[in-house]
């Protein structure tokens, strides 16, 4: 790592709008090294690194590349100058083969014929140099993702990339794809390539990189060498202080059970079986956690029992309350019926409409309740009573029930959803990644609202890819893998068992 | 009866050489991912354009050169609209339509005061018809004779151009650099766009393919196979033309097949007017104007093979915050 | 987010008027082009809508034709649907009304004729949308294409109708018998004192026109079903998590839109027309986009585009009477125009308008 380094960005400003994504960023990337950056989600990562790569223009700031000052003004000049990036959602089109899309924007010439046949060779050799395989005539919508991914790699290499940017790229991989991939990213870097990783995983930190680079809040905290660091400082400069968000919590004292789950199928619309044969229970007053890499089954599962999606076989009981799920097709509204509550994964694409009032937000789901309804009207009156209330319980800020949800935060969005599902008094409630692009002080608040309606005797089913939230709040931990139940572990398991059981590979000291 | 097969069949081609020429237009406007329900309003602009300037000049060719002038100059509204502005698609397609119509009845009615027509075209304002070689010597050669110099010879220039653009567009669509983008950022534009491709003038360049075509379908009413602008001439040929894209399964072969049904039935409507069918009396007129739409919904169902449009079709490209 | 946000009255009030000023300018370009004076032009356009009791009265009956093909695409938005095939569900329609008014106008009054002729029409305009619409709920076709072929299958059903089927007995015209008295609506004139509105066929479909948008903004705004209509259109995935099926509200809401659409015929065959002719809504189902796109959909906005609308068609005609170089096709023009500037070029003005605001905004608090 001496000589002029590979990348170097020198007080890159960026906002949007009123927030600003990136501040003053310095950073310098060794040629030949594989670089992390981590950060939590909304850090400025992928900013940075589009700034980089010309898909957006900095507001100010220098970039050198190979000790030269330059301009990015688009993703072709990115490429021109050796920069290549896999994005997180994968730029591919579906419908073409791979060489196609190896070849798309480096065509050569007006015609195909002359640059596909080029193209062929080069992803020969391509093959043999870096032990990159993969059928140039398959169409990409036919290759699982991790080949979709090594396609993005093939072609930033096929453009002559000698820098790789990687954003967050192991989030839809299993654990053996993703360590198939870091294998090909040391041969990269052994090639002398240089690779920037962008994770918000500690643990490819550790385990690939020679340096790191920590974001926080659009800002570069600091950077170290991955030998002279451990997990617990970066976690530590990660969130800008110490991450040990312990939850006050008493031992749980489980009641009869108010969930169980028999032998549960699901597959996809691809035709996939997503969740295999799953059986567990949920008891009164106690929080299963289920833990996993995301893209294990977790978030099909948590979808099926809440009747979003359709399940091939499997029984469930809501407070003895028996379906036949394989048979029967329940809706969302029965489910809720049933005494379900349902904090979804994703907030934006299914918690909230984000273009409705507060107040109408409140209301999701359950705007047929007869508190809400006369005959086929909205009671109005009512529906903003209940949201004023949830406002001022949840402490939502502004505390404004006609305002857009757009407009809050992302701590508050999540607060309006948990308070819509807890305040509608569910015997269970289904929790998917509750604070995810949550800031700290909304995540304690969560965390601590789980727990009390914990304590107030309701069942709480609850999935996060975060491992340490798993931790912190579950009673009781089952590890998805492969749409799998691996494994059941208490809370105050190992974490690396936990880690080996998600991973699959249950004694492989990786 | 075989000589009225080839005199349905030569009408089959005549009238379906402006639906392939509009067919294919939409094919590369909504293969770029810009939907195009203006095929209509394109073509009549440039009818009335071809028609106006042909009689002008005496100039078929300069008269197709003004249409084409007005379909694309209507095509690139569609594509500040679509493109630059990211409106919607429909919207803007439904504008185009009614400006055309109105425009195209308004200054006719301004410039040339016959009712919103232009003048009746004569010599070489119009395109004439092209005898083949040996096309007079053929014809009496039984069975194959009627069809070269029937049904093959006799038609005027834009036909064979109409129909030399089916392999062409295959060609230009899967053989070439600007083919492959084009396909590609009607599925996924943002790959392209990380490609380091512009987006906004890829989508512009098939706009601009698209108004060429459609300029080349309302030159040939006006000033091919009729002999000047009339009020409203395309009367929903761009509607068909549009169904028979859907048809097509937006792929340049098949659409020059759902072009000749679709003519067919036009001929075979026209043919069959006010007679009886031995066995099942006379089938209304309207049947066989509504059977290209029938077909096409019921495609879009499902029901026989199903149409899926290029993935990104009617979606402005957004550079995403994510 | 990255479109901004502006303050209400703009995005509803000043938006529309610079796009709407901009459609006049070019339409004013046009009218130069052809040589005659476009301010002259609008005095009299305006002067023929609005100044005199018969030119209001054809302004407001066009506004009635307006309302009810606005609302129907209106209805459809909510929904994140784009019904384009007003057009047709309003021909069918007709045929609903006619059937009412045929079958009962020689039996009963009109006021008993009419709840039947409502009913046919509403029914007769949903049929027509049902079909594409389960074909989008259930087959995943898209309605804007089914909607569109709808149109032309309509055009040609109804023209075999009249052609063949209902036309007088021994005419060779196109169109069912007259109406008798009880199968016509009254005419405004004929309710209120004095002559105001002349010889216009302003009718009390006018009065069931504005029902139908108390109607429209109680069903969006202030039931549960408008509350599933609009959750779906705006998140369709939220929608499901809700527990609200897409396949009902796509065909509830279709169907409602289409009846409304087919209630246009009650303006125009039982208020009007007296009889079922072809061709009757001669491009009001088009329109009807342009109406709900510049009235953003809200009933109060669409009244108002309505009659703006209705206003350019008598005011038109009015005007190709006094300047003959000025056609009728003027008024297609300006439509074009109009739909071209509110419709597909609404956003051209907004970036430079969100930055002018942004000025005097405080920032909002929004997390990355």
């Amino acid at each position: 790592m001496t000589g002029t380094p590979a990348i170097e960005l020198r007080k890159i400003n960026k906002r949007f709008g009123s927030v600003h994504a990136n501040k003053d960023i310095d950073l310098v990337v060794g040629k030949g090294s594989i670089h992390g950056i981590i950060g939590e989600n909304g850090a400025g990562k992928s900013t940075l690194m589009s700034i980089l790569y010309g898909f957006y223009q900095a507001d100010s700031g220098d970039i050198l590349v190979d000790g030269k000052k330059v301009a990015v003004p688009d993703s072709k000049t990115a490429i021109s100058l050796g920069i290549g990036m896999v994005h997180q959602h994968f730029m591919l089109v579906d419908n073409f083969t791979v060489l196609e899309n190896v070849v798309l924007g480096a065509e050569g010439a007006a015609l195909l014929s002359g640059g596909v046949s080029k193209a062929r060779k080069e992803l020969a050799r391509l093959e043999s140099d870096y032990g990159l395989k993969v059928d140039p005539d398959a169409l990409i919508e036919d290759l699982p993702v991790g080949l979709q991914q090594r396609v993005e790699i093939l072609k930033a290499l096929f453009r002559g990339a000698d820098i790789l940017i990687l954003d967050e790229p192991t989030g839809v991989l299993t654990p053996a794809e993703a360590d198939h991939l870091f294998r090909i990213l040391e041969v990269l870097r052994d090639q002398g390539k240089t690779v920037l990783l962008i994770t918000h995983k500690l643990r490819e930190i550790m385990a690939i990189t020679d340096t790191v680079s920590v974001m926080r809040r659009g800002e570069m905290v600091a950077t170290r060498k991955t030998s002279e660091t451990s997990m617990a400082e970066l976690a530590e400069l990660m969130v800008g202080r110490s991450v040990l968000l312990q939850v006050e919590k008493q031992p749980a004292k489980p009641g009869k059970t108010v969930m169980k789950v028999d032998s549960l199928d699901v597959i996809d619309s691809r035709g996939v079986k997503v969740v295999k044969d799953v059986s567990f229970e949920v008891r009164a007053g106690e929080i299963v956690g289920i833990a996993g890499v995301s893209g294990n089954g977790q978030s099909e599962l948590l979808e099926t029992l809440a009747g979003i999606r359709k399940a091939s076989k499997g029984t469930l009981w809501i407070d003895g309350d028996q379906t036949n799920l394989g048979e029967t097709r329940i809706d969302p509204a029965e489910m809720r019926g049933k005494g379900l509550g349902h904090v979804p994964e994703d907030r934006h694409r299914m918690g909230l409409i984000t273009k409705f009032a507060e107040y109408e937000n409140a209301i999701l789901g359950y705007h047929n309740d007869p508190k809400y309804a006369k005959g086929p009207f909205l009671d109005i009156p009512a529906i903003k009573q209940t949201a004023k209330a949830e406002i001022e319980k949840y402490d939502i800020r502004p505390p404004n029930c006609q305002l857009k949800t757009a407009n809050f935060s992302g701590g508050n969005q999540q607060k309006v959803v948990l308070a819509r599902e807890i305040e509608h008094d569910p015997t269970v409630l289904l929790v998917g990644q509750p604070t995810r692009g949550v800031d700290i002080g909304a995540i304690e608040f969560i965390h601590k609202r789980l727990v009390e309606l914990r304590d107030a005797g309701k069942g709480i089913l609850l999935v996060s890819v975060e491992l340490d939230e798993i931790r912190s709040l579950a009673d009781r931990v089952l590890v998805m893998f492969d749409g799998k139940i691996v494994g059941e572990r208490g809370p105050e398991a190992d974490e690396g068992e936990l880690g080996l059981l998600m991973a699959g590979v249950e004694g492989d000291a990786r | 009866m075989f000589d009225t097969l080839i005199l349905i069949l030569d009408s089959t081609v005549r009238l379906s050489a402006p639906l392939l020429l509009a067919c294919l237009a939409g094919l590369y406007s909504e293969r770029s991912g810009v939907v195009d329900i203006g095929l209509e309003g394109k073509m009549l602009g440039a009818a009335f354009g071809a028609g106006a300037v042909a009689y002008l000049t005496a100039n078929a060719w300069l008269g197709l050169l003004a249409g084409t002038g007005v379909a694309v100059g209507l095509a690139l509204v569609h594509g500040f609209a679509s493109i630059t502005n990211r409106g919607n698609q429909i919207v803007s397609g439904v504008a185009i339509n009614f400006l055309a119509l109105g425009l195209t009845a308004l200054l006719g009615q301004t410039w040339f005061r016959q009712g919103g027509r232009t003048p009746s075209l004569s010599g070489g304002g119009r395109f004439g018809n092209i005898e083949l070689p040996f096309a007079a010597e053929m014809a009496h050669v039984p069975v194959i004779g009627p069809i070269y110099s029937e049904l093959i010879s006799g038609h005027n220039i834009l036909v064979y151009i109409a129909f030399a653009m089916v392999p062409l567009t295959w060609w230009i669509l899967f053989r070439t650099r600007f083919g492959l983008r084009l396909r590609a950022v009607g599925e996924n534009p943002a790959a392209v766009d990380t490609a380091g491709i512009s987006v906004t003038w890829l989508r512009y360049r098939a706009v601009i393919a698209c108004g060429i075509l459609c300029g080349i379908a309302g030159s040939y009413l006006s000033i091919a196979q009729s002999s000047g602008f009339i009020k409203d001439m395309t009367a929903g040929r761009g509607y068909i033309a549009l169904a028979a894209l859907i048809f097509a399964k937006w792929k340049p072969g098949n659409a020059m097949w759902a072009c000749l049904l679709f003519g067919f039935l036009d001929a075979l409507a026209i043919r069959l007017q006010g007679q009886e069918i031995p066995g099942i009396g006379q089938v209304p007129v309207q049947f066989f104007q509504a059977l290209p739409y029938i077909l096409t919904v019921i495609l879009l169902a499902g029901f026989i093979g199903k149409a899926i449009p290029p993935k990104a079709s009617g979606v402005p490209y957004l550079k995403e915050r994510t | 987010m990255s479109a901004g946000q502006l303050p209400r009255w703009v995005d509803f009030g000043l938006i529309p008027a610079i796009n709407l000023a901009a459609a006049f300018l070019v339409s004013g370009l046009v009218v130069l082009l052809i040589g005659e004076n476009p301010i002259e032009a609008v005095k009299i356009l305006i002067w023929g809508s609005l100044g005199y009791g018969e030119g209001i009265g054809f302004t407001l009956f066009n506004a009635t034709n307006f309302i009810f093909t606005g609302l129907a695409v209106a209805v459809a938005f909510h929904a994140g649907l784009f019904n384009i095939g007003g057009e047709g569900q309003a021909y069918v329609g007709g045929l609903g009304v006619a059937l009412a008014c045929l079958a009962l106008d020689h039996y009963v009054p009109w006021w008993v004729t009419l709840p039947f002729a409502v009913l046919g029409g509403a029914v007769f305009g949903a049929a027509w949308a049902f079909i594409p619409a389960w074909l989008q709920a259930k087959r995943g076709s898209h309605v804007v294409i089914t909607t569109i072929m709808f149109n032309f299958i309509g055009a040609a059903l109804m023209g075999y109708l009249l052609v063949d089927v209902i036309s007088k007995p021994g005419s060779m015209q196109p169109e069912t018998r007259t109406f008798e008295e009880g199968g016509r609506l009254p005419l405004l004139d004929s309710l209120l004192p004095g002559d105001f509105f002349g010889t216009s066929q302003v009718n009390l479909a006018l009065i069931l026109a504005l029902l139908a948008c108390v109607f429209v903004w109680v069903l969006i705004w202030r039931t549960r079903l408008g509350y599933e209509i609009r959750t779906f259109g705006a998140n369709p995935t939220a929608a499901v998590y809700a527990g609200i099926s897409p396949v009902r509200i796509i065909i509830i809401t279709m169907m409602i839109s289409g009846g409304l659409a087919g209630l246009m015929a009650i303006n125009e065959i039982m208020g009007a027309q007296n009889r079922l002719l072809l061709e009757f809504v001669s491009g009001y189902g088009f329109v009807g986009i342009a109406v709900a796109l510049m009235g953003r959909a809200h009933p109060v906005g669409i009244v108002l585009s309505a009659i703006l609308f209705g206003m350019l068609y008598q005011g038109g005609a009015e005007l190709s009477f006094e300047m003959p170089a000025i056609t009728r096709d003027m008024i297609v023009v300006i439509q074009g125009l109009v739909i071209l500037f509110a419709g597909a070029l609404e956003y051209m003005f907004r970036p430079a308008l969100v930055q002018m605001f942004s000025f005097a905004r405080t920032p909002a608090t929004q997390a990355g």
